[in-house]
């Protein structure tokens, strides 16, 4: 494979394992944090490491909320829909900021700028309905404040 | 302002997105460029509760308290730390109903109502310095136990203490503790579960960001217990600060020798790993947790036999609680007869709660047991906003039920809870209001359930989509006239056939909405109307 993938920044990475298979998923973890999403070709050469088989990888990366199996935009928008910010009004911020950023929840546009998700809670609920933008936490999110968060679009 | 004071500035989560990291580091820059390095130490602690009003800046040892702090505020509160400047008043936190200022947290009701035990560090302390832990008596109770205490002798002051884990279920600690101790084998482990995925709770994950020393300590407190020698911490990875909290208080730990081979002379050997979820809520289970650090999918398998006999590796394992076990240095303290004076007489010590929803004062809360609904809502909480009124009170998250106003005077407690069709869950408590739709909520709970369910057994995999789409219909005035029986009836079969918790406890929001508020499924089934407007598609 050519190092599209990283192949060289994994096998910094597996270095320091020892190649159990309780290791999985903190490989997995940090693999993901070299393109931001695991590519089909990273989770075979995880399966290599193991020695197990590649569908044992997927299975795993497939059923954790936190594993990408598809690249994801540069800017991560991600809506609470913990319950304190579903009751405090959630479920609109989500549909206005789908519409501004023209995404449905889960969808990453086509110049991978942008991915829409939400996230069961961010643990922020005293300040909900929380929006958070990479890694930047929005507190108290109205729906006129949730669309400017997106400045460019808005015009 | 006095001689010698702390500014210690908040940065737990909520206030960080506020900015507290901007105020902490220009609060240091002023204190310097006044010359007041001697007489004030600025710091950073962990929550400190309120996190609506954050960011927060506490003076001690006076307790003056300022919310809502901007950068622009940073000289203001600088300046009034020179000798003889009156503090900031206009940063005061001002009772809502007279416009009072109240300068010390102490006399605001938020805090004057509450008891601080598990949470006696969180907002005090600098959770990344060890010494700071020390000074406020760290470390003293895992000197006790290896130096003066038998194995037996630790297991049976948790016992007698009444300890009942603070996941949720309520199992007592001592019990859980014993059955590993007398488990054969020469390998065991003790589990931190800090994998609080609830939505509406934020309690663990406080008491790891503001203290994690106390976890820590209770952790190697119980190793010594049952013979553990090895320990992990099961963080979720949606908690970065709290991860990267833990990694510094181990690695402080070690340096400090409390952590590593012969920990005090005793020959007792003892480390801890962390390990971050990759987010599934059904890890909170027990079996699953061990299953996703051993690597697998996180899907629960039957019990017995209990992870105490065999769970890691197959090997006995206890797991518990962060909250249950930064109980334990308390315990261990101040003794097992003073710890149990506290709560009911089934339910002992405090319990943390992450207050949230339509309520004033939302934040993290720690209250003695038995407490009533009423008294956390109205008086710790201030009641509902906007002149609004009470409706529910969801505990226990999706696990949990939605309570009524006839419930408010009852007693929290494990049991109480549980008798009125909720549980004690993790610890969040979410207040709705009129405004707020109760076929609607079992319907956003039964949402998040039937994503998460690991989808091994059939009646969580089928039961929970077909509650959630029998509610999806109903909010869409696509209800039928039979469907409130049909709702109980499977509900009735997933709770009983459900292989762990996380399907036994799916149905209680549907189960306990239409238990108290029918009439609101009536409304959308036979008029098509929602009462709350909250469901606005029925307008036909």
């Amino acid at each position: 494979m050519s190092d599209e993938f990283g192949e060289a920044a994994l096998k910094n990475i597996l270095v320091f394992y020892e190649g159990k298979r309780s290791e999985l998923i903190p490989i997995l973890q940090e693999a993901q944090g070299i393109n931001g999403w695991l590519p089909r070709e990273v989770m075979q050469l995880i399966a290599d490491f193991l020695h197990i088989n590649e569908g044992e990888v997927h299975s795993v990366a497939s059923f954790y909320n936190q594993f990408r199996l598809m690249p994801l935009g540069r800017k991560m928008v991600t809506v609470c829909r913990g319950t304190a910010c579903h009751i405090r009004g959630a479920p609109q911020i989500l549909v206005d900021i789908g519409q501004s950023l023209r995404l449905k929840e889960g969808e990453t546009s086509p110049d991978l700028e942008y991915t829409l998700e939400s996230v069961a809670c961010i643990g922020c609920c005293a300040l909900a309905p929380v929006v958070k933008v990479n890694h930047k936490i929005h507190g108290e999110m109205t729906r006129e404040r949730a669309v400017t968060l997106f400045p460019k679009l808005s015009e | 302002m006095s001689a010698k004071c702390n500014a210690l500035v908040c940065l737990g989560t909520g206030c960080q997105s506020g900015g507290a990291e901007e105020v902490l580091s220009s609060l240091k820059e002023e204190i310097d460029r006044l010359s007041l390095g001697e007489t004030v130490q600025v710091k950073q602690t962990g929550c400190h509760g309120f996190c609506q009003r954050g960011p927060l800046v506490v003076i001690e040892p006076e307790g003056i308290f300022y919310s809502k702090v901007s950068l622009d505020d940073v000289s203001e509160i600088a300046k009034s730390l020179l000798p003889g400047e009156p503090p900031v008043d206009r940063l005061f936190y001002r009772e809502p109903a007279t416009d009072t200022p109240l300068p010390h947290y102490m006399e605001i009701p938020f805090y004057s109502k509450q008891q601080r035990t598990i949470l006696r560090n969180c907002g005090h302390i600098d959770p990344e310095e060890i010494e700071e832990y020390l000074a406020a008596g760290g470390y003293q109770t895992i000197k006790k136990v290896l130096l003066g205490m038998s194995r037996e002798e630790v297991i049976d002051e948790i016992k007698r203490s009444g300890l009942r884990g603070l996941g949720g279920a309520g199992f007592p600690t001592g019990r859980k503790w014993e059955v590993c101790y007398k488990a054969q084998g020469p390998k065991k482990y003790v589990i931190c579960n800090g994998d609080e995925g609830d939505p509406g709770a934020f309690q663990d994950r406080s008491v790891m960001e503001g203290t994690p020393h106390s976890v820590l300590e209770g952790m190697m407190i119980a190793a010594y217990a049952i013979g553990a020698q090895q320990g992990y911490i099961y963080v979720r990875a949606e908690y970065p600060l709290a991860v990267k909290r833990l990694r510094i208080a181990i690695s402080q730990a070690k340096q400090k020798g409390f952590l590593g081979k012969d920990i005090l002379g005793s020959g007792f050997d003892f480390k801890i790993a962390l390990f971050q979820g990759a987010g599934a809520f059904v890890c909170g289970e027990e079996t699953a947790l061990i299953a996703s650090v051993e690597g697998f999918r996180g899907m629960p398998r039957l019990r017995p036999p209990f992870p105490a006999e065999s769970g890691m590796e197959g090997k006995p394992t206890i797991i518990d609680n962060v909250k249950t076990l930064a109980s334990i240095p308390v315990i261990i303290d101040q003794g097992a007869e003073s710890f149990a004076r506290v709560g009911t007489e089934k339910s002992k010590g405090t319990v943390v709660f992450a207050l949230t929803g339509k309520v004033e004062n939302n934040g993290l809360i720690e209250v003695p047991m038995g407490m009533t609904l009423r008294e956390i809502i109205f008086d710790i909480g201030g009641g509902i906003p906007d002149g609004k009124t009470f409706k529910a009170v969801q505990t226990g998250g999706p696990s949990g039920g939605c309570l009524p106003e006839s419930a408010l005077d009852m007693p929290v407690d494990f049991d109480s809870l549980k008798a009125a069709g909720s549980m004690m869950g993790s610890g969040g408590l979410v207040v709705m209001d009129e405004d707020t739709c109760m076929v609607d909520l079992a319907r956003y709970f039964l949402d998040f359930t039937q994503r998460e369910s690991c989808g091994q057994c059939t009646p969580c995999r089928l039961g929970t989509k077909q509650l959630f789409d029998i509610l999806n219909d109903i909010t869409k005035g696509q209800g039928r006239p039979e469907d409130i029986d049909l709702l109980l009836e499977i509900s009735e079969a997933v709770s009983t056939h459900s292989l762990c918790a996380l399907g036994k406890t799916a149905p209680n929001p549907v189960i306990t909405t239409i238990r108290y508020f029918r009439d609101e499924y009536e409304a959308h089934i036979n008029e098509k109307r929602c009462p709350t407007g909250v469901c606005g598609m029925l307008e036909t």
